[in-house]
């Protein structure tokens, strides 16, 4: 069957290889050695799109579809409501099927949407600029790090041990890629000498909020950066990075309306300091004019960049994730203040809610006092391997076993997905183990 | 015009773009004052407003559904549009990476296959599918590299050979695995300049990066020489995997001599660009450099699918798993293509590269006079000499409603225009650019004026990229 992806016809290939003076398609390639381009691939027949399709349904069927199963998994991606404006808005094709922005004539739709972007998340996280996005949340936090030893022309970075030890393991990867040297910081230890910078998280891996202003004072005081990793979500009802102190905010943007989607796309939110622009990774948009001064936006600050400046770029990052920053501005949009304020406070209410009626249970009881967002530690009478194949049975999945690090504890994370009745079945199906 | 304004001019106090439900618990108490937030300003706007206001910005994009895309390097070829759906099948797009991997089967099923697929495909032995785009795979790639040499205790390897015709991020990976950088030179035909490599591959070289076809668009047929002679001074050989449409379904990176190979879901397995990502950069590996992949991999033992860590893996290089729903798009390419498929992919691209080749030779400088692969680099100094810039071209071909293809790059040929149709478009949409860049050969000669001040009908025209960069306005500020 010809392809449907395929526009050529025998007629056209024959016209073409005459316009060319070759008598057939193998002699273009010519140059490859012969013994090398007559590769044998073992790969399954091709299938119709009908047939295909039948075969990844059965497939996606295999999975526990969250659209099916109450959640109270978190742990770095998160299940959060994304109105139905995002996925009209990316599902444009004008938007999913456009390259990077470098003629910029042509692109003003991805431009204009950009800088949007960046406007949305300084007012967000209270920072002075933001780049167009990258990644993920943690490869953002390696990128941060990286950058606070060039701006403070020092190579140590410190990390603070509550933060997610996969951003933990992944900064680790990027400054030992540059030869430098990582700590893990525990609570209220002093910092390292000539250290860059602090990497701290708000709320922490195990969902509490921490002292902020504490951290950044301590890094400032040491001549180092304070890098905060936030959940930016959270900043619809908590103080924003930009308020106390920190001189790069990071953050996975993948619960601004994008889709979980098994962890991949998500999105690097990466915010500074206006004095640190030049040092910033990744692509930025600016606001310009054209020659008959109408308003126009470009790629700007681009001799940052790897196609200008090559191994004396700020970043190798070149492809990143526009499309997801592009849902994160129109989920923003669509939000609002108000809107963005009461996905919060659900979040905030409805998780500790949860705490309290799971705290009440006996045997079970919240790791840490104080203040927390969605997420929260709870120490379990029961391995929590065993309690989430429980929950599972029971069309539930549980939360983010963390006995590695703790015995018998588990991080919930509650959000606006989540009923009071789910809770309430959550709390009864824990009660009766 | 009607798209000169932006979110907060058309935001109005008390509108919201979605409704939301009612709190259904008892409220909590709140947290301390301090750590609330006081002030957050957003734009309000209604849903009519704000989709009126995303769809006219939509219509300022041109994207591969509009039309020819040669951006040369970059593979714009068309996206099946079914292969979308696939990725937002609920049972996909709804799952927690972190949920217990016997509720996500399918998923991993899918990425265990994918896995099997490319490294089949490269003729390699593993694969990695968690790099995030090409250049975190091609970061990847160096980190393996590294990882190889150091576990091998020699640590005189801190150099990465690179041609002169390389892409930005392959020295910029390299810098940012710690490396330093050395450049071999392409000859006079556009192959690796032998000699060059000869006195620069020594002890301290861990590494050569070569593309292939290189980013001159060519297959340099001494391969296998060069092959032999990086392995022979214990050094590595990598690609940069960008140009794979060249040859897929024809030529294993495996069978060249390549340790690894960086892929771009987003290019050659036609997942869409998205405007600057996702995109999706698969490492695939030869055994020597399998033990040292990133976590995690997806194995299969007993009938089931189950995440794994490598003997001596560099760690993780990112969150999760990779961009999963990329790899949903790209999986359905190549289970609808098969080996075949591919086969005709590569034909029909090499085929369409070396038609333009022939056609426009008459009009532009061709620097290097061969059979091309899937793409083909003209120079544009013949119009030059008559004070016409590439740019120029470039922003001519706009008018035309064509895209224009890569420019100024490879930085070897002076005044580059690096062409890549993609074996997507027809004869008949080769045609009709072949028109347009000859009647710009043409107004280069005749009336140059027109191609200074192009493009003229686009929804902006020429932009200050040199205001834009002295006065950087990066955002807009609502509130205090």
């Amino acid at each position: 069957m010809p392809s449907p992806y395929l526009p050529s016809t025998e007629a056209d290939r024959s016209a073409m290889l005459r316009e060319i003076g070759v008598g057939s398609v193998e002699k273009l390639f010519g140059d490859i050695p012969e013994g090398l381009r007559h590769a044998q691939f073992r790969l399954p027949s091709p299938l119709s799109e009908l047939e295909l399709k039948k075969e990844l349904n059965r497939l996606a069927n295999r999975n526990a579809s969250l659209d099916n199963y109450a959640c109270f998994l978190g742990g770095g991606s998160y299940r959060h409501f994304i109105p139905a404006t995002v996925e009209h808005v990316i599902g444009r094709s004008e938007f999913y099927t456009a390259y990077t922005p470098y003629q910029a004539e042509v692109s003003q739709g991805t431009l204009q949407s950009t800088y949007e972007y960046q406007s949305l998340i300084c007012q967000l996280t209270a920072m002075e600029v933001s780049n167009a996005g990258m990644y993920d949340g943690a490869t953002a936090a390696g990128e941060a790090a990286i950058m606070a030893c060039v701006a403070t022309k020092r190579n140590k970075v410190a990390v603070s041990a509550t933060v997610n030890p996969t951003y933990r393991e992944v900064i680790s990867t990027y400054v030992k890629g540059r030869n430098f040297p990582m700590e893990t910081i525990e609570p209220g230890c002093r910092l390292p000498a000539d250290c860059a910078c602090l990497v701290a998280q708000q709320p922490n891996f195990f969902g509490h909020l921490e002292g902020m202003e504490a951290h950044a004072r301590k890094a400032h005081d040491a001549g180092a950066l304070f890098v905060a990793i936030v959940d930016p979500i959270s900043l619809g009802m908590f103080q924003p990075p930009g308020q106390y102190g920190a001189d790069i905010a990071v953050a996975d943007g993948q619960a601004l309306g994008n889709s979980m989607s098994f962890g991949g796309p998500g999105l690097g939110v990466f915010a500074c300091g206006q004095q640190y622009v030049r040092q910033m990774p990744g692509r930025i948009v600016g606001k310009t004019v054209d020659v008959d001064g109408n308003p126009g936006y470009v790629m700007t600050l681009v001799t940052r960049e790897q196609y200008i400046r090559r191994e004396r770029a700020t970043s190798n990052i070149c492809t990143s994730e526009a499309l997801m920053a592009l849902a994160a501005a129109v989920y923003l949009a669509t939000l609002g203040k108000s809107g963005l304020k009461r996905v919060a406070e659900l979040c905030y209410h409805k998780a500790h809610y949860a705490a309290d009626r799971i705290a009440r249970l006996k045997g079970y009881s919240l790791v840490f006092p104080g203040p927390f967002f969605k997420e929260f530690a709870v120490r379990c009478p029961v391995e929590p391997t065993e309690i989430n194949r429980m929950l599972l049975k029971k069309g539930i999945i549980g939360g983010l076993d963390i006995s590695h690090i703790m015995g018998d504890t588990m991080v919930l994370c509650v959000t606006e997905m989540n009923t009071k009745e789910e809770i309430d079945k959550l709390v009864e199906i824990l009660g009766a183990l | 015009m009607s798209h000169h304004y932006l979110l907060p001019d058309i935001s109005q106090p008390g509108k919201v773009g979605c409704s939301l439900p009612a709190l259904d618990v008892p409220p909590a108490e709140l947290p301390p004052k301090e750590l609330l937030r006081q002030e957050l300003e957003l734009p309000e706007v209604s849903e009519v407003g704000l989709m009126r206001y995303f769809t006219a910005l939509s219509k300022l994009n041109y994207g591969v559904d509009t039309g020819i895309y040669p951006l040369g390097s970059c593979t714009m070829k068309y996206n099946p549009k079914w292969h979308e759906d696939v990725a937002r099948l609920p049972g996909f797009a709804s799952i927690h990476p972190l949920q217990p991997e016997k509720s996500v089967q399918g998923a991993l099923q899918l990425m265990f296959e994918l896995q099997e697929y490319l490294t089949e495909i490269t003729g390699m032995h593993a694969t990695s599918l968690v790099p995030l785009a090409g250049a975190h795979g091609e970061y990847t790639g160096l980190l393996l590299v590294k990882a190889y040499h150091q576990d091998r205790g020699d640590k005189a390897r801190k150099k990465i050979l690179l041609t002169d015709s390389s892409h930005g991020t392959n020295p910029a990976s390299a810098a940012m695995c710690g490396f330093e950088i050395g450049v071999v030179a392409s000859d006079s035909e556009g192959n690796v300049d032998m000699t060059s490599l000869e006195s620069a591959m020594n002890e301290e070289v861990a590494a050569l990066t070569l593309t292939m076809p290189t980013t001159l668009g060519l297959f340099d047929p001494r391969i296998l020489e060069i092959s032999r002679l990086v392995h022979e001074r214990g050094g590595l050989l990598g690609a940069d995997g960008a140009n794979l449409n060249a040859f897929l379904g024809r030529v294993k990176f495996g069978e060249l001599g390549y340790d690894y190979v960086q892929l771009n879901l987003h290019k050659t397995f036609s997942t869409p660009h998205g405007g600057g990502g996702p995109g999706s950069g698969p490492v695939c590996v030869k055994e020597n450099l399998a033990d040292f992949l990133p976590s995690p991999l997806v194995a299969k033992s007993d009938g089931k699918y189950k995440s794994v860590s490598p003997a001596k893996s560099i760690g993780r290089i990112a969150n999760f798993w990779g961009n999963f729903g990329v790899m949903c798009k790209a999986y359905a390419y190549i289970r609808s293509l098969g080996a075949e498929g591919m086969k005709e992919v590569s034909e029909d691209a090499v085929l369409n590269a070396n038609y333009l080749r022939a056609k426009l030779k008459p009009y532009y400088y061709l620097p290097y006079d061969r059979i091309c692969m899937h793409e083909v680099v003209f120079s544009g100094r013949r119009q030059k000499a008559k004070g016409v810039h590439t740019l120029d071209i470039a922003k001519r071909l706009l008018d035309y409603g064509l895209h224009p293809p890569t420019v100024y790059f490879p930085l070897i040929v002076e005044e580059a225009l690096m062409i890549e149709p993609t074996e997507t478009e027809s004869k008949g949409t080769l045609d009709a650019f072949i028109e347009a860049m000859k009647e710009i050969a043409r107004d280069a000669e005749e009336n140059p004026e027109i191609l200074h001040t192009a493009p003229h009908n686009t929804p902006v025209r020429r932009l200050d990229d040199v205001r834009a960069a002295r006065n950087p306005d990066l955002r807009w500020r609502m509130g205090r």
